[in-house]
Order: C-alpha cells, then sequence, then structure tokens
C-alpha cells in the first residue's frame, strides 16, 4: 500500500493506485468533472479539452481523463476560470454542430446536448459554421452525418482499435477535419463490417444506426400484411435501460407483451433460433470431430460482423467456418415456411422483423440468395435495441407497467443454453452441453462450462469427453480474433495438430449484449450486468439444454425430418465467399 | 539498417521475375517504424502525385490500412491525390523574384492557361502555381517547369515562355517535380 499516492481535489484527500488519471481520482470523491471526448470504456483521446482542471501547486491547466494524478498534487476542478475555459471548449464546439436536435436521433439521448444543457447555455457566443458534408447511408445498417462530429475520435479509436477493423479514419487537419471511410469512399465500400461500435460510442448524431422504425410501422398499420417479430438474447436484459431499470433487468415477458399491442400477430423469440443453431451446429461438430467431415477447428458463424470480418481478413478460415445460419435468419425462414404452412398463411403476406442488438444484422438479412431460402426474403427488417426503444415510447404503451406475456410457443420456447447465446461465451457453452449428448448419448453431469464466461478478450479451456480432449477458445471484439487465428493457422502450415477443436468469436466486446446496436453507454460493468441477467435465466429456467426443448423436437419430427438432413441444410444453412477488403 | 538490408537481399535473391516497383518500394521502407510517409514521398516523387490503386498496393505491401494512409496524405498539403498535369510549371514568387515582378508573370500564365494558380488545365497538361524561392535569385524573375529553370523572363510574355517550354520539353511523361512544396 505504500506506493498509493496521496493528492487533493477540490480540498477533499484522495488516495489512489498509481496511474490513475485526475478523471478517475476525482470520480473517487464524489467530484464530477465534464467529459465529452472520454468514453469510460475506451483510452483518452484528449481531443476536447472540457475536463480540464487547474493544478494549484503549479498553475497549470491539465486535462484531467489523460493525465495521472502525482502525489501531492493539489487540483481545483470548478473555479470560475475554470469553468470559462470549459464554456469556451463547448461554444467553439456548439459553434460547428448544427443546431438540429428536436429532429436528431439522439435528441435527448446525446452527450453534447446535455452538456449545453449542464453549463445552462442560453445563446450562442459564436456564428454557426457547419461544415457542408454529405449523409452516408450506404451500408443500410449504419449512418454516418459527419456534420454533427465533434471529432472525439472515438469511433476511430474503437474501430481500428477495438475492433481492427480500420474503416474509419480522420481527414484533412485543422479547421478541415473530418471523419471518412478508408480515404473518402462510401463506408459500404470500405472494409466496415456494420458492427456499429462507432455507433454505439459516438456521443453525438453524427454515427447512428439505419433508422427502420417507420417502414416498420407501416407494414404492422396495413391489414393485408402478417407480422411477425422475434427478439434477440440480449434485447431482454438492455431494454430496460431506456426506461429507467435497473441495469440488467430480464424483461422478456414485457417486450412480448408490448411487441403483441404494437399489432405483431406472432411474437417469437430468437432464442428458439439459438436452441435450433445449437442442434445443427453441436451435430457439425460432432461429424467432424468423430468423422472427420469437416475441417478443425469449428468456428461460429452466428455473428454477422465477424462472419464480414472473417471474408474479408481471413477467407482462408471458410472451410473452418460452421455452415449454420445465424439464430434469427433460422427463425426468418421458418416463420415464412413451417409457421406459414402450419397456420395456413400466405408467405408472402408474412412480413419479419427481428430485433436485435446490431447493426449488422442489417447487412445480414441481404448477404447472400441463402436469406431468402423460403423463397422471400426470410428476415424483412432488423431493428435494432435502440429503434424498438423508440418504438416503444412511440406508440402508447406505459412499458414500466405493462403485464408480462408468453411468446408463441411455436418459433418462441426456448431453453437457457438459448438465452446465454447473447453473452460471450454463451454460443460455446450451449454448444457443449448439446454436443456432450450427442457424442456421448446422455447429458453432461454438470451444464456449466464457467471456463467460456466472463470478459477475458479470449478464453481458452479444455474438457473431456469420451475419452477424447476438446480443447475451444472463445473470442470477443474482433481486435482479439487475430491471435486464434494466427494459432490456428501456424499449425495448419506446420502440418500440426490444431491447437483448439472448437472456436466461438463475438465481434462485440461482451458479445451481443454489448452489441452496436444496443442502448448508449456500455463498460465492462454494465456488459457484466446484462450479461448477468442472461445467465440468471439459464440457471432458474426448466430447460438448459437445447436439445431438451420440446417445440425443437416438434419442428424436427413434423417438419424438417434429421437433423442435418435434406431439409434442414436447404433451410438451415448457408454458404460463405472471399470478399475484397476494399471496394474501390 | 544494417540487419534490414541483409533481409532485403535475401528476399530479392528469391525473386527471379522482375518486380513491381511498389513491391520493392514496400519492402524497402516495411520494417522502418513511422516509414510510411517516407514511401509515400517517394511514390509521390515518381508518379508525380498518389494514385488510389497505388496507394492501395502500398497499403497492402506495408501491412499498413488504407485509412491511416488516407489520413497522412490528407494531413500533408505537400501530398496530392490527382494528377497535377504534365507540365507543372512553378512560378517563383520570392522576394528577388517579387520586386522584378513575377505576379505579373504569373498572372500572364493565368491568362494563357485559363486558370487559377493551384489549379490545372482540364486537360490535364499544366499545372500552375506559385512557390517560394527557388534558390536562383540571380535569375529573377523565373519560372520552373518539370525542374528545368527558365530564368530572366519576360514578364510580358508568358505565351513565349510556354512557346520555349514546349520547344524544350516536347514528350513530357508524369512529372516528379514536387508540387506547392514549402
Amino acid at each position: 500500500m505504500t506506493d498509493m499516492i496521496h493528492a487533493t481535489i477540490n480540498g477533499v484527500a484522495v488516495e489512489v493506485a498509481p496511474g490513475a488519471t485526475i478523471l478517475e481520482a476525482a470520480r473517487q470523491v464524489h467530484v464530477k468533472i465534464p467529459t465529452l471526448c472520454k468514453h469510460p470504456d475506451l483510452e483518452a483521446t484528449a481531443a476536447c479539452g472540457i475536463c480540464i482542471v487547474k493544478v494549484k501547486n503549479t498553475g497549470k491547466m491539465l486535462r484531467s481523463c489523460c493525465t495521472p494524478i502525482e502525489a501531492g498534487m493539489d487540483i481545483l476542478t470548478e473555479t470560475p476560470e475554470i469553468v470559462e475555459v470549459r464554456r469556451g471548449v463547448l461554444e467553439l464546439t456548439l459553434s460547428r454542430h448544427p443546431n438540429e436536435c428536436l429532429t436528431c436521433l439522439r435528441n435527448q439521448n446525446c452527450e453534447l446536448q446535455s452538456l449545453a444543457a449542464d453549463f445552462g447555455m442560453t445563446g450562442f457566443a459564436l456564428p454557426n459554421v457547419v461544415p457542408d458534408l454529405p449523409l452516408d447511408c450506404s451500408t443500410q445498417s449504419i449512418v454516418l452525418d459527419p456534420r454533427k462530429c465533434i471529432l472525439c475520435g472515438r469511433c476511430i479509436t474503437v474501430c481500428q482499435q477495438h475492433q481492427n477493423v480500420w474503416a474509419l479514419s480522420f481527414l484533412n487537419r485543422g479547421f478541415k477535419t473530418r471523419i471518412a471511410a478508408a480515404g473518402d469512399i462510401p463506408l459500404a465500400d470500405s472494409p466496415c463490417v456494420r458492427c456499429g461500435q462507432c455507433s454505439a460510442h459516438c456521443p453525438t448524431g453524427a454515427i447512428v444506426e439505419y433508422d427502420e422504425t417507420v417502414p416498420t410501422w407501416k407494414k404492422l398499420q396495413d391489414p393485408e400484411v402478417h407480422c411477425v417479430v422475434q427478439i434477440a438474447p440480449a434485447v431482454r436484459v438492455a431494454i430496460g435501460e431506456a426506461f429507467g431499470f435497473p441495469l440488467g433487468s430480464n424483461l422478456t415477458g414485457k417486450v412480448y407483451a408490448a411487441l403483441r399491442r404494437m399489432g405483431f400477430k406472432a411474437v417469437f423469440d430468437t432464442n428458439f433460433g439459438a436452441d435450433l443453431t445449437i442442434i445443427e451446429e453441436a451435430n457439425e461438430f460432432k461429424h467432424r470431430l468423430l468423422e472427420g467431415t469437416g475441417a478443425l477447428p469449428l468456428i461460429t458463424s452466428c455473428c454477422p460482423g465477424w462472419v464480414d470480418f472473417m471474408e474479408k481478413f481471413h477467407g482462408d478460415m471458410i472451410d473452418h467456418f460452421s455452415s449454420c445460419k445465424s439464430p434469427h435468419e433460422m427463425v426468418g425462414v421458418l416463420s415464412k415456411t413451417y409457421y406459414a404452412e402450419k397456420m395456413g398463411i400466405d408467405p408472402a403476406k408474412i412480413f419479419v422483423v427481428s430485433v436485435m442488438p446490431c447493426t449488422a444484422k442489417k447487412s445480414e438479412i441481404i448477404r447472400s440468395k441463402e436469406m431468402s431460402s423460403s423463397g422471400y426474403q426470410d428476415v424483412d427488417v432488423s431493428l435494432t435495441t435502440r429503434e424498438f426503444a423508440r418504438m416503444i415510447k412511440q406508440s402508447g404503451i406505459d412499458f414500466v407497467s405493462i403485464p408480462e406475456e408468453q411468446p408463441d410457443h411455436m418459433l418462441g420456447a426456448y431453453t437457457g443454453a438459448g438465452t446465454i447465446f447473447g453473452a460471450t461465451g454463451g454460443v460455446m457453452e450451449a454448444a457443449l452441453r448439446t454436443a456432450h449428448f450427442y457424442v456421448t448419448g446422455e447429458d453432461a453431469p454438470r451444464v456449466d462450462f464457467e471456463m467460456t464466461r466472463g470478459l477475458k478478450g479470449v478464453k481458452e479451456g479444455k474438457l473431456t469427453v469420451a475419452g477424447k480432449e476438446i480443447r475451444v477458445a472463445v473470442a470477443h471484439g474482433l481486435a482479439n480474433v487475430e491471435e486464434v487465428i494466427e494459432k490456428v493457422r501456424a499449425a495448419k502450415e506446420a502440418g500440426e495438430e490444431p491447437p483448439y477443436h472448437f472456436i466461438e468469436v463475438m465481434a462485440c466486446a461482451g458479445g451481443c449484449v454489448g452489441g452496436g446496436g444496443q442502448p448508449y453507454g456500455a463498460t465492462n460493468e454494465l456488459r457484466t450486468k446484462r450479461a448477468a441477467g442472461l445467465y440468471q435465466e439459464d440457471q432458474s429456467g426448466l430447460w438448459r439444454c437445447s436439445h431438451h426443448n420440446p417445440y425443437i423436437k416438434e419442428l424436427y419430427a413434423g417438419y424438417l425430418g434429421e437433423i442435418g438432413g435434406h431439409k434442414a441444410h436447404e433451410l438451415l444453412h448457408t454458404s460463405y465467399q472471399v470478399l475484397p477488403e476494399y471496394k474501390r | 539498417m544494417a540487419e534490414n538490408t541483409a533481409a532485403e537481399e535475401v528476399d530479392l535473391d528469391l525473386e527471379e521475375a522482375p518486380e513491381d516497383e511498389i513491391v520493392v518500394l514496400a519492402r524497402k521502407w516495411k520494417k522502418k517504424r513511422g516509414s510510411l510517409i517516407m514511401a509515400l514521398h517517394e511514390l509521390q516523387g515518381r508518379l508525380g502525385f498518389v494514385p488510389r490503386d497505388q496507394a492501395m498496393k502500398l497499403g497492402r505491401e506495408m501491412g499498413v490500412p488504407l485509412a491511416t494512409i488516407y489520413e497522412v496524405l490528407t494531413f500533408y498539403n505537400y501530398f496530392k491525390l490527382e494528377s497535377p498535369g504534365k507540365y507543372i510549371v512553378s512560378v517563383c514568387t520570392g522576394t528577388a523574384c517579387h520586386i522584378k515582378g513575377s505576379p505579373k508573370l504569373l498572372q500572364g500564365l493565368e491568362g494563357e492557361l485559363g486558370i487559377k494558380a493551384g489549379e490545372s488545365t482540364a486537360d490535364g497538361e499544366y499545372h500552375l502555381q506559385g512557390v517560394r524561392c527557388l534558390g536562383c535569385c540571380g535569375l529573377a524573375p523565373l519560372a520552373s517547369v518539370n525542374g528545368k529553370v527558365y530564368g530572366k523572363q519576360d514578364v510580358d510574355d508568358a505565351h513565349g515562355l510556354l512557346g520555349q517550354v514546349a520547344v524544350d520539353q516536347p514528350t513530357v511523361s508524369a512529372a516528379a517535380e514536387p508540387v506547392d512544396a514549402e
């Protein structure tokens, strides 16, 4: 404890570990320093200067976000002089930001707007000079509006350092600085994988999800259209944040109820699709493991950001990819085949909406012809959690008090294995539960595989199934993928035994709970709380293994036939292709 | 340095087919930290500008994302993303040349070519620019075209200067003269 640093902030003594910034130390003693470019989830870029404080000993003004506190520092954070400097920073920022709050997707949920309110801005001190830059909607997943950009650099940090995608960077310098994709090409032609982490970290409306609430409402209001919906695992534990629920609250029943009131004729659950993915994927794994029917390690493919990344950067790994479609695509195709047939509804009239924690799902639904294997586009619209929250607010539903309801079980009943898909390691854990059953013919004595859980960037583990050692790896946050893939590649080139048998990858840190379409402000603390909401449901559920889901059994018995069979392949599997990093 | 050279030689020995210039250039700079800007300098030195396909190729060879390359290319005024023209006409605006009437010469050239300083003609033949002292004030007023100096010019005869250039440099490929360098 001798290394602890002792200092003073506004006369209050503070003790912190070495390396802690002034900002962190201030928070510890309940002093709030305003921040704008600093996101608690990211390294400081120190771009804006609003977090400035004064060191009384030296008279120096320093940015608290990036300055480690030193022993004996006597720091002031709220003198009139400091407030004036901060106000100047804010005025400069506002002077080149369009005054369009009322019609911005970030209205009432914008860090710049909040800051202006906190500072009591009653007018503009400087003339408003907004750069004339075009909107980029090319991905139809993420929208770039560089006019609203305050040049904080968060999107660039997360795109380059955390996701290793390098789609975004600054162009030009000084007053002309702006964000752009790969040297000023449309985002869709850049290496962007649509993970949406840029949008989840943007403090303003400069990068937002491609909003599709309006077309969804139109379909819901059309009496000729039969709208059905599904919600992803991670949505249920994050949607509450938009309505003041405690972090990590699992609101599945309320979500079902709200969706029915919005006018959806059937409310399904992507967790059912997750169970189905596991049935097909564990079967695929069993055959590759025991009969050598395909390359090992098997790599999961339910994350569209990861699929896109693999196709662009790791095309040599295609043989390792599971051919299983993602859970929401499985529910999509079954809505327009199985459900349509059973209910006697013309699939042409069915409109499938999926509510996802993800912006990449918006691109996934049109990624290849296999996403239309029902004969129609299997999923018509994919909404993010943020869009769904807005729709609830627009719909006159009192989400806080609405009583819980049940899903439509045909494609809505699920097991705990399906639920945990929403957290990093969850797919692996769910797959191991069922793979164990497929390989040995009996359930594992314990279905909790803790080695797959938690927020460590790369998690590795071993288990023995039927006397055979199975090595697994779980990676999340695309920058963490490299070391895992590199090991696989090295072993392959050396002609050695693969380092793993099974790999799970999720593009976003924390898995889908930290998805790019989730409510703002994700930190590891929040990701952990959201994940805890999922694991809790898994623990308390009746069924914890996908192969125990009676509705899945019914689906195979009455419709699909054999697991991994012809019909299952036709509807539930896909293929991959090498894509260029840059389209121009 | 020595290590790098050795590695290059070994690599080069393995390659028998004539290599793409970009590959050689990338190999030269790849292993040195912070060398992207030097590689881009060399590329622009050869081509007069940095075309996108070449930037892409360089990025691939050096393992540098295009986002980073363009961050550098657009940060510095020096780098050009488009062909500046076959004839890069630089009129010295240094003190001595200024006194001797170089603004008038520049103006005359603007009239002759129908462009402003800093612009290129629509056919891509000429790029006109004013530059700081070229270091031969004894020849003031002067212009330089693709590195060749034309001293003691008649500031009222821009037409004559262009005629002389056409005689001296009848065929020119992409110019090597740095543009807007300061």
